[in-house]
């Protein structure tokens, strides 16, 4: 599988944030996107993820299931948590598994390899920062989705969650994942970077 | 038509738990109804003739009141974004949205109008005609509704500019909601006509509310 992006070009607000973007990563690859703030790391990745419409240039990913768009593959992990206070952190999760569907794995075990299979009755609202976030991580591993869209994944997680997050991405990687990662810190993985210009 | 089934559950659990406002439609409704009379006078002949467009008032300000949570929750903790990345098209989601939303806070405003129907001096058969007039055109206020929703989320103002959308939108229903509970209570018209063109418009509601809603919603993600 092959994830690749040429000459793409991105408006926001009749601003130019970059053009002419040339990227590629291969099943297994971890592409870096790095930059200072405002470069366009998080519009990047919600082009990716079809969000964003591109002004100019395609991307392509070969390799995946036909019937399916890009998006539909990809799992995208934003700034926000997408998690409702009012349910619990199981009925938060259990409703990603069966509205995000494809293969989908146990709750359960998802929320145990992220370290929450104590919490799986809290309500979403009494959780920290970090918990959101493994939450969220615990998203990816109940769906399995080829590409994963990561925006500042490590951010608010403790030096555990680090560790688990890259073991996390090892193992998607293993299977033959790609990973598009925005980020200031390093991941802790081996991975191809891309750096964004500084607000051209 | 797991992944609907799912949202509407989700949607339906978190306007009933606590925060979730789908009973402040109720009481909102409620508080609306009983004020009438203090405004009104003890006039009950004039209260019987007024009450079914009270009622018909008072529930459409609260579905709107609760209208504005339809989307900008989504919106704000980028459940919205993964939504629109789903392999369910956003149009049915949307649709989702609004059934969950009208079963939560749109049945409860039809369950209520026998209890405020006493108190406008509204007589069983009177109250049944506008139970079964809101029952038939409340979905078309959550439906037309939606679209407002959508633009309110995607201007980044709620509230108040909600209201200005959607209430001129919502002027036939109400128009024709009224004239069929008024038909089937004094006459001289017959009931069927503006109850059969109440039925046509949430019908019509039905189809272009989430066609509209999503086509908004995809312009504005960014």
């Amino acid at each position: 599988m092959r994830l690749s992006g040429r000459q793409i070009s991105c408006i926001r607000g009749g601003r130019g944030v970059f053009s002419g973007l040339d990227f590629e990563a291969s099943s297994g690859e971890v592409l870096a996107v790095v930059g200072p703030n405002g470069s366009g790391k998080t519009s990047l990745l919600r082009l990716l993820a079809g969000l964003l419409a591109p002004a100019g240039g395609s991307i392509e990913l070969e390799g995946g299931e036909a019937e399916l768009t890009l998006p539909e593959q990809a799992h995208y992990l934003g700034h926000r948590d997408a998690l409702k206070p009012a349910l619990s952190v199981r009925e938060n999760l259990s409703f990603w598994r069966d509205f995000l569907g494809g293969k989908a794995g146990d709750v359960s075990e998802s929320l145990s390899a992220v370290g929450l299979g104590h919490a799986i009755h809290l309500p979403a609202a009494f959780l920290s920062a970090g918990q959101r976030r493994r939450l969220s991580i615990a998203r990816l591993l109940v769906v399995r989705r080829s590409v994963w869209l990561l925006d500042e994944p490590t951010s608010a997680l403790d030096t555990a969650g680090q560790d688990l997050f890259v073991g996390v991405m090892r193992e998607h990687l293993a299977g033959g994942g790609i990973i598009v990662a925005a980020t200031h810190t390093p991941l802790g993985i081996e991975a191809r970077e891309l750096r964004m210009g500084g607000g051209k | 038509m797991t992944a609907l089934a799912a949202l509407i559950r989700r949607d339906i659990k978190i306007a009933l738990r606590v925060g979730g406002g789908a009973l402040i439609g109720v009481l909102f409704f409620l508080t609306v109804t009983v004020l009438m009379p203090f405004a009104i006078g003890p006039d009950l002949p004039l209260l019987a003739r007024l009450g079914p467009a009270i009622l018909w008032l008072g529930a459409l300000l609260a579905s709107l009141l609760t209208l504005d949570r339809l989307f900008t929750a989504d919106h704000e903790d980028g459940s919205l974004d993964l939504i629109a990345m789903g392999q369910t098209p956003l149009e049915l989601a949307c649709a989702a949205k609004a059934l969950a939303h009208w079963l939560a806070a749109g049945v409860p405003l039809i369950v209520a109008t026998p209890a405020l129907g006493l108190l406008l001096n509204l007589d069983a058969s009177a109250t049944s005609a506008v139970a079964l007039t809101l029952l038939v055109g409340t979905p078309a206020l959550t439906f037309t509704g939606m679209i407002g929703a959508a633009l309110a989320v995607t201007l980044h103002r709620g509230g108040l500019l909600l209201a200005v959308l959607v209430l001129p939108l919502s002027i036939p229903v109400l128009i024709f909601g009224v004239a069929a509970s008024q038909a089937a209570i004094s006459g001289p018209l017959s009931f069927g006509t503006p109850f059969s063109i109440l039925c046509a418009l949430s019908l019509v509601s039905l189809v272009v509310g989430p066609f509209a809603a999503a086509a908004s919603l995809r312009h504005g993600l960014d």
